[in-house]
């Protein structure tokens, strides 16, 4: 097309004009038929093409890609809804381990406390026990021992008495002399 | 110098037939016509073929082409508007890739004529005015007499209002048609300087560097002026057919 033109140079100007006056191309009347002709062919092929063909294809790729950014977006919202939830719930879950964990610890220790308070209070009651025992001993001993320390007083008072005198003095009296000493 | 208008001359490949006594071609313009529809084809249907859901280059293209007349309808005309979505979508892709296409060197500009370019307005016009008498009757003509103003200035007003609705087809159509042609026209001055201040010798191929660099730089200026008329085509497009959807403004 193009070397073909450019070929016929100047000279296919005046062979165009076919011995008409030169006219300027676009206001030439006789070419206006042919170029109608091929425009409504043109542009009704045109129409075809896009309104049947083209543009459905194309509007249907914009659409598809339009509805698929749409799906991927309310995935994504889901998923972080999802994700904030799980969250939400690790921590009430982890709230409610802490409180279970601070009411098991304060169990152990009430527990431990009680028990250990039991404990100290049997031992008291025990070590009472054993000192009122030890007491009751030591009273026992005592009173023995106080008996006993007469009855030698009395022995040592009747010997001293028959060794100064020679005679052997009643145990009345001994004994009266005995409270006497043991009052004073 | 090369001919500067030589570039929109109309050439015959084969006749088509006759109608009455008006011969029927197939030209230069209907196969870059039909090259463009090939092209815009191409790109939206095997952009799409994958069908991946992370695009490719073509696939992105094609996908940023269908954002970017929606997301121009939707924000002039409304959700409501989409009905015409193909529509907006053939004209914008139509105009763009034709104005694309002759930027390239030794192509065809078919948006460069009149006849092609007012064929496309028109087909705008229509659908306006066809599409806004059959869904709001004889309310479409609401569209003539706005609200607020003094009953005593309305009969002007409407006057007015008729005639830049009938003049629209020309506006819209003769916009694309100069920016076009007067683009190419400016590109073909300066790049026939380049050729023949080259051949002047030495120095001349050192003024040259000028026009070239000129050329460089209305080529990228092209480059924009393509994309923006056929932007341009296509907001018109969405504000008039606004006017067939919502007359009472």
């Amino acid at each position: 097309m193009a070397t073909g033109q450019s070929k016929s140079g100047t000279t296919a100007h005046s062979a165009a004009d076919g011995g008409h006056k030169a006219e300027f191309p676009p206001f030439n009347k006789d070419t206006f038929a042919s170029q109608l002709v091929s425009f409504a062919i043109a542009f009704a092929l045109l129409y075809l093409i896009v309104s049947r063909f083209a543009l459905p294809r194309v509007g249907g790729i914009l659409a598809t890609r339009q509805a698929a950014i749409d799906t991927d977006l309310n995935e994504a919202a889901r998923l972080r809804d999802e994700s904030d939830k799980a969250l939400k719930a690790y921590e009430t879950e982890l709230a409610d381990a802490r409180a279970k964990a601070q009411a098991i610890a304060n169990d152990v220790r009430d527990k431990l406390n009680a028990e250990q308070e039991q404990l100290r209070k049997s031992l008291d009651e025990r070590l009472a026990a054993q000192l009122v025992e030890a007491e009751k001993t030591i009273a026992v001993t005592r009173q023995s021992a106080m008996g006993n320390v007469r009855a030698i007083a009395a022995e040592a008072a009747t010997a001293i008495v028959e060794r100064l005198t020679g005679s052997n003095p009643n145990a009345g009296a001994v004994n009266a002399a005995l409270d006497a000493s043991l009052k004073g | 110098m090369a001919d500067p208008i030589h570039q929109f001359e109309i050439q015959k490949i084969f006749s088509l037939g006759h109608i009455g006594n008006q011969e029927i071609a197939f030209t230069n313009s209907s196969a870059y016509m039909l090259g463009a529809v090939g092209i815009i084809g191409l790109l939206m249907i095997g952009g799409s073929a994958g069908k991946r859901l992370v695009p490719d280059r073509m696939q992105s293209v094609a996908e940023l082409s269908y954002e970017f007349v929606a997301n121009t309808m939707r924000s002039s005309i409304g959700e409501e508007g989409m009905k015409f979505f193909p529509f907006v979508f053939s004209l914008f892709m139509f105009v763009l890739t034709a104005n694309l296409i002759g930027i390239i060197p030794y192509t065809f500009t078919v948006t460069s004529h009149l006849i092609v370019t007012l064929a496309l307005a028109l087909m705008v016009f229509l659908t306006v005015l066809i599409y806004g008498i059959y869904k709001n009757g004889l309310g479409f003509f609401k569209l003539f007499v706005p609200h607020g103003i003094p009953i005593y200035i309305l009969p002007l007003i409407m006057v007015i209002e008729i005639i830049s609705f009938l003049s629209r087809p020309v506006s819209h159509s003769v916009r694309l048609f100069a920016n076009m042609l007067a683009g190419h026209i400016t590109l073909k001055v300066f790049a026939g300087f380049v050729t023949s201040l080259s051949a002047l010798g030495a120095l001349g191929i050192f003024g040259a560097v000028l026009p070239l660099a000129m050329t460089t730089a209305l080529t990228a200026l092209e480059l924009l002026v393509a994309f923006l008329q056929a932007y341009v085509f296509t907001i018109l497009t969405c504000i008039y057919l606004n006017d067939a959807l919502h007359p009472g403004h």
